[in-house]
C-alpha cells in the first residue's frame, strides 16, 4: 500500500487490541436517534438548506461545528490524552492542505447530497427507521466507493 | 418526558448533541469522527477485487467505525420507530414546500417523499437518478473528497482544516447544482 493510500483519518485508526467496541455503537446509537429526531435525515430538510429557506440545517451544522471546535481547542490546550493514555493527533499536515480532490470530490457529494437527500450518516439511520428503499442507496453508494478506489490512481488529486 | 422526546428536536439541541460526538471519539480512541470511511471498509470486507485502495487489514482499521453505523441503524430505528412523533409531517418553511410542490411532490408525511423514494419509482429514470445515482455520487465524492459531512463539515472544520473548508465548499456548489438546475430537469 502506498503511503497516501490509507489518509490521516485511516492512520489514527492503529487501535490497541484492548479497545472495546460498545462506546462507538452507543455513539452511533445516539447519533441515530439524533439524525432521525432533528430531521437532518429528511430529503426535505436539505432541500430546504439548499433553498436558503430556513436556519434548521444551518443551526445544527453550526451548533455542531462551535461545540465540536471548543471541545478540540479545549483538549488541545490542556493537552488531554486518550482514555488509554496515547497521544492525539488531530490532523496531519496532509490532512489539512486543501487540494483538487476536495474541490472535486466535495461537488460530486454535494451532487449526490442535493439529489438523494442524505448524506452517509442519516442513510444508515433512514434505512433503520424502516425505509428500506434506502438500503437501495446505500448500495449505491458502496458502488460509488469501489468505483473511487478502481479510478483512484487515474484521478487528480 | 418521553413525549418531549418524541417531538421533534430543534437545531440547537440537534447541533450541539452532534458536535459533542467529535471531542468524545478524540478522547475515547484518539479518532477523528466520520461516517463515510465505513464505505470503504464495507467494500474492503466485501469486494476489494486487488484494488490497492481496497485491500488492507478492514476489520483492525474499521471496526470501530463499522461498529458505530451499525449504532447508527439502529438509532434510526429507536428515532424513527420508538420515538416517532405523533404529527408526522416535517414542518419545513411554506415556501421550500411551494417550491417542491412546483416540482410535483405531492405527499408531504414523512421524512422522505414517498412519492420520489419508494421501491415503485426506483423503476422511473427520476427515482433511478434520485436513488442509485444520488447514492452512487455522495458515496464517490466522498471517498474523493475523503471526507463527507461529518468528517468535513463538522470534525475537518472544528479543527480548524483549510482542506475540509474547501470540501464543504464543494458540497454546496453541488447541491446548488442539484437542487436549483438538475431537480428541474429530472422532475
Amino acid at each position: 500500500m502506498s503511503p497516501h493510500a490509507m489518509t490521516a483519518d485511516a492512520v489514527a485508526t492503529e487501535a490497541p487490541r484492548t479497545e472495546s467496541l460498545v462506546p462507538y455503537f452507543l455513539v452511533g446509537l445516539y447519533l441515530g436517534i439524533v439524525f432521525i429526531k432533528s430531521e437532518v435525515a429528511s430529503w426535505f430538510r436539505i432541500q430546504e438548506m439548499f433553498r436558503f429557506q430556513a436556519v434548521h440545517m444551518y443551526g445544527v451544522l453550526g451548533g455542531a461545528v462551535l461545540v465540536g471546535a471548543l471541545g478540540v481547542a479545549l483538549m488541545r490546550r490542556r493537552g488531554v490524552r486518550t482514555a488509554s493514555g496515547s497521544d492525539i493527533a488531530f490532523s496531519d499536515h496532509e490532512d489539512r492542505r486543501p487540494s483538487v480532490q476536495h474541490a472535486i470530490g466535495g461537488i460530486c457529494f454535494g451532487l449526490g447530497w442535493g439529489l438523494l437527500g442524505a448524506c452517509p450518516g442519516p442513510m444508515y439511520a433512514l434505512v433503520g427507521s424502516g425505509l428500506p428503499v434506502m438500503l437501495v442507496a446505500l448500495g449505491g453508494a458502496l458502488g460509488g466507493a469501489w468505483v473511487y478506489g478502481l479510478l483512484r490512481t487515474k484521478l487528480p488529486h | 418526558m418521553i413525549a418531549l422526546l418524541r417531538e421533534p428536536w430543534p437545531w440547537y439541541i440537534a447541533g450541539p448533541l452532534i458536535g459533542l460526538v467529535v471531542p468524545f471519539v478524540y478522547w475515547y480512541g484518539g479518532r477523528k469522527w466520520g461516517v463515510s470511511q465505513s464505505l470503504q471498509h464495507l467494500c474492503a470486507a466485501t469486494v476489494p477485487a486487488k484494488i490497492e485502495y481496497l485491500t488492507y487489514d478492514w476489520w483492525k482499521q474499521g471496526a470501530w467505525n463499522l461498529t458505530m453505523v451499525a449504532g447508527v441503524l439502529v438509532g434510526g430505528f429507536v428515532g424513527g420507530r420508538l420515538l416517532s412523533s405523533p404529527d408526522d409531517v416535517v414542518s419545513i418553511s411554506a415556501a421550500t414546500r411551494s417550491d417542491l410542490v412546483g416540482l410535483g411532490v405531492r405527499d408531504f408525511s414523512g421524512l422522505v417523499p414517498s412519492d420520489l423514494f419508494s421501491f415503485g419509482t426506483l423503476l422511473t429514470p427520476a427515482g433511478l437518478l434520485m436513488i442509485v445515482g444520488g447514492g452512487f455520487l455522495v458515496g464517490f465524492g466522498a471517498r474523493y473528497a475523503n471526507g463527507c459531512t461529518s468528517g468535513h463539515a463538522i470534525s475537518g472544520l472544528a479543527n480548524l482544516q483549510l482542506s475540509s473548508l474547501l470540501a464543504v465548499i464543494g458540497f454546496f456548489a453541488g447541491g446548488l447544482i442539484s437542487v436549483h438546475f438538475l431537480l428541474g430537469l429530472i422532475l
